[in-house]
């Protein structure tokens, strides 16, 4: 199928590149790139929408934070890399959970604390992980570090892969993201630094966090590039190139802003609307949606017709409503599994809650 | 032992050399390890033997270093992070049980992390209270990961390589005070397969009336205490931890089941300290049964540490602490 020449609507910005480095501000997709990633979009907002049902009639407990909204980052992301690149991110994990390869029953699961879930039950909705993605993690700007450890890896190993190491516009202000900075540009490792910007850290907005906001100048001696992260075409283009610079390029590590959105609270407490106005989310959703827009984007070439596009859905709410039902009637884990995965190997006793519970793991 | 001598220093340098020569996955990392030779020349001579890819210098940022090193664990690197000494890993101790020690659990078994962080941990001469305390407790404390206080060189080469073959994260607490001492070495010590189980205690030292349990540095101390005290006819029995998570309660309950007595002796604080915890332990199992008077715990003093010399001795435990301790025991029975 021939493929269509697509103009952004938000151009790329850049720093620190030289005169017409960078990716084009076009690109082109055929039709069934656009459909799959129609779909892969689609997934993720039923997948977060049942997400944030099962959590009102309890069935989640604890944190929970939905991707809803931002959904063109994990999808045009995984677009552009290959499964043996990494990707590390914070506790807003469950959309690049299921693009990594996890099943929605997985990942559900894992939010109903099931046995069936992606973590065994064990992790819950900000500890998932699957091939090369390593979490899912709680600890904001902690996982920073991390991924320039998992470019550091391939640095080691001399292949072409990349890591890229995710954190939020609030996580950008912390410390160890600027000591990842320097490391990965001393040691040019192939680390792709990328800060979803989704303008509030909890209810902080950008503007009161962060002494400038334009997150992808703030590698300082380090490129940057500022991505639409509301459209997928926009993001997948961004990392493409990314991934040539410092994966088969080696030019060292870059640092990304995704610009994107969220429509739903910081967590599943938070409403949403004390620090900023519902009109704002309306507008959002109704004019830079990347689901709307890719939908158009199908529509208006007659690359799909309307019913496809209703099929497909249907065939989503499905799959959605039959993992929703299997992540409520799955098995709890065993009480046994309290005391599995602490170490790897030989194990050792372990102690429960008083004194006449002390078990002996099994070997995992 | 073929009356072979080894330096603590040594005995770290020749089990990291050991390692990285069997295993290219295994690479160093901190602050002055390569160039500079470490700053206690623990690392001495392996950046011309390994190469600056596998011994590298990082700039000064324990939290991103260390989360660094994690990372490269979770990828499949077998990382030995050294923190110049365990006071600036307080800078990363988030990463060490937050990331380190948790990711294995949380993931289910699906991300492991076979790194070791090492490097000096407790007293040193005349630096106060930031530069000069016992960490122990605190990594103890903590599921997921295995935490290894060597005291001879034969500890330090055995442990060394069996920690930098473990799976796991392990936390590898030196002592500064240690590393220029000499101690015999056996010729199975100086095999490159010389490895000491994880989660084994030793016995140092057989006696009937006392045991005296330690681990590090203030092993050294119980010795030279039992040396003392046999002038005096009272048998010590010195247990060497070497591990302190997993703990060998198993050897030190048998120990106490033989003397009847028991003294913990370390440099923690004293509350929540390691001795806090062999208490505990022995109060949970039958061994408590067997003790003829209350466990006496020797710790360092619950202050900072300070700098003035007079002062610094009263605030670390010494020989006298020890001896004190054994004959207030002895007296009760």
């Amino acid at each position: 199928a021939s493929a269509i020449k697509f103009e952004f609507m938000v151009p790329f910005e850049t720093h620190l590149l030289p005169e017409g480095d960078g990716p084009k501000q076009e690109a082109y997709a055929t039709r069934d790139e656009l459909l799959q990633y129609y779909k892969e979009m689609m997934r993720v907002r039923r997948m977060e929408t049942a997400a944030g049902d099962l959590y009102k009639t309890k069935f989640v407990r604890g944190f929970c934070h939905l991707y809803s909204g931002q959904e063109a980052v994990c999808v045009g992301m995984e677009a552009a890399i290959n499964k043996q690149d990494s990707i590390i991110t914070s506790y807003r994990a469950h959309g690049f959970t299921l693009m990594r390869g996890a099943a929605v029953e997985g990942v559900l699961s894992e939010l109903t604390g099931r046995t069936t879930g992606v973590s065994l039950g064990k992790g819950g909705s900000m500890h998932m992980y699957a091939n090369e993605f390593y979490g899912g993690n709680g600890i904001v700007g902690a996982q920073v570090p991390l991924g320039a450890g998992v470019a550091f890896a391939h640095n080691y190993r001399k292949t072409d892969q990349v890591c890229i190491s995710m954190y939020g516009d609030g996580a950008a202000n912390q410390g160890q993201v600027f000591e990842s900075f320097n490391m990965a540009k001393l040691w040019n490792l192939p680390c792709i630094f990328l800060c979803e910007n989704n303008k509030y850290g909890m209810g902080t907005s950008i503007e009161r966090s962060s002494a400038s906001i334009d997150y992808y100048k703030r590698g300082d001696y380090i490129p940057g590039l500022k991505i639409n992260g509301m459209d997928v075409l926009a993001v997948r283009e961004g990392i493409r190139w990314a991934k040539k610079y410092a994966g088969i390029d080696k030019r060292g590590p870059l640092v990304l802003e995704v610009e994107t959105y969220r429509y739903g609270g910081h967590s599943m407490s938070d409403p949403g609307t004390s620090y900023r106005t519902r009109d704002e989310v309306k507008k959002m959703r109704e004019t830079m949606d990347p689901i709307n827009q890719t939908k158009e984007r199908l529509l208006e070439n007659n690359l799909a017709t309307a019913e496809e596009l209703k099929e497909i859905d249907k065939a989503i709410k499905a799959e959605v409503d039959d993992a929703v039902k299997k992540a409520k009637d799955a098995p709890e884990p065993d009480l046994e599994e309290t005391y599995t995965h602490i170490i790897k190997g030989e194990q050792y006793p372990v102690r429960g809650c008083d004194p006449f519970t002390i078990v002996t793991p099994r070997v995992t | 032992a073929g009356g072979k001598v080894m330096t603590v220093r040594d005995a770290l340098n020749s089990a990291l050399d050991e390692e990285m020569k069997r295993d290219p996955l295994v690479y160093l990392l901190g602050e002055e390890v390569a160039q500079y030779q470490g700053a206690y020349k623990i690392t001495k001579g392996l950046l011309d033997k390994y190469g600056p890819e596998r011994v590298k210098d990082t700039p000064i940022t324990e939290a991103g270093f260390s989360g660094l090193a994690v990372g490269s664990a979770f990828a499949g690197l077998r990382p030995i992070c050294e923190f110049m000494t365990f006071n600036f890993a307080m800078q990363a101790i988030d990463q060490l049980i937050n990331s380190a020690a948790k990711t294995y659990y949380m993931s289910g078994g699906q991300v492991t992390c076979p790194i070791v962080f090492r490097g000096p941990n407790g007293f040193a001469a005349g630096v106060a209270a930031q530069h000069s305390q016992d960490f122990s407790a605190w990594y103890v404390s903590c599921p997921g990961m295995k935490v290894l206080a060597p005291y001879s060189s034969d500890d330090c080469r055995g442990l060394l390589k069996a920690a930098i073959r473990d799976d796991n994260p392990v936390v590898f607490l030196e002592q500064e005070l240690l590393y220029g001492d000499s101690f015999e070495v056996s010729d199975e010590c100086l095999s490159e397969d010389y490895l000491i189980p994880i989660g084994k205690a030793k016995i140092e030292r057989e006696g009937t009336d006392v045991t005296l349990v330690s681990y590090s540095r203030s092993v050294g101390l119980c010795l030279d205490a039992a040396a003392q005290l046999e002038q005096k006819g009272v048998s010590c029995e010195v247990v060497n931890l070497r591990s302190l998570r997993p703990m060998d309660t198993e050897t030190l309950f048998n120990s106490v089941k033989k003397t009847n007595h028991l003294i913990t002796v370390e440099s923690c604080w004293p509350q929540c300290a390691i001795g806090s915890e062999i208490c505990a332990q022995i109060m949970e199992s039958d061994a408590f049964d067997y003790l003829d008077a209350p466990v006496l715990r020797v710790t360092g003093a619950d202050v900072p540490t300070p700098y003035a010399r007079n002062l610094e001795e009263n605030s670390v435990p010494s020989t006298t602490n020890v001896i004190r301790c054994v004959e207030s025991v002895l007296s009760r029975a």
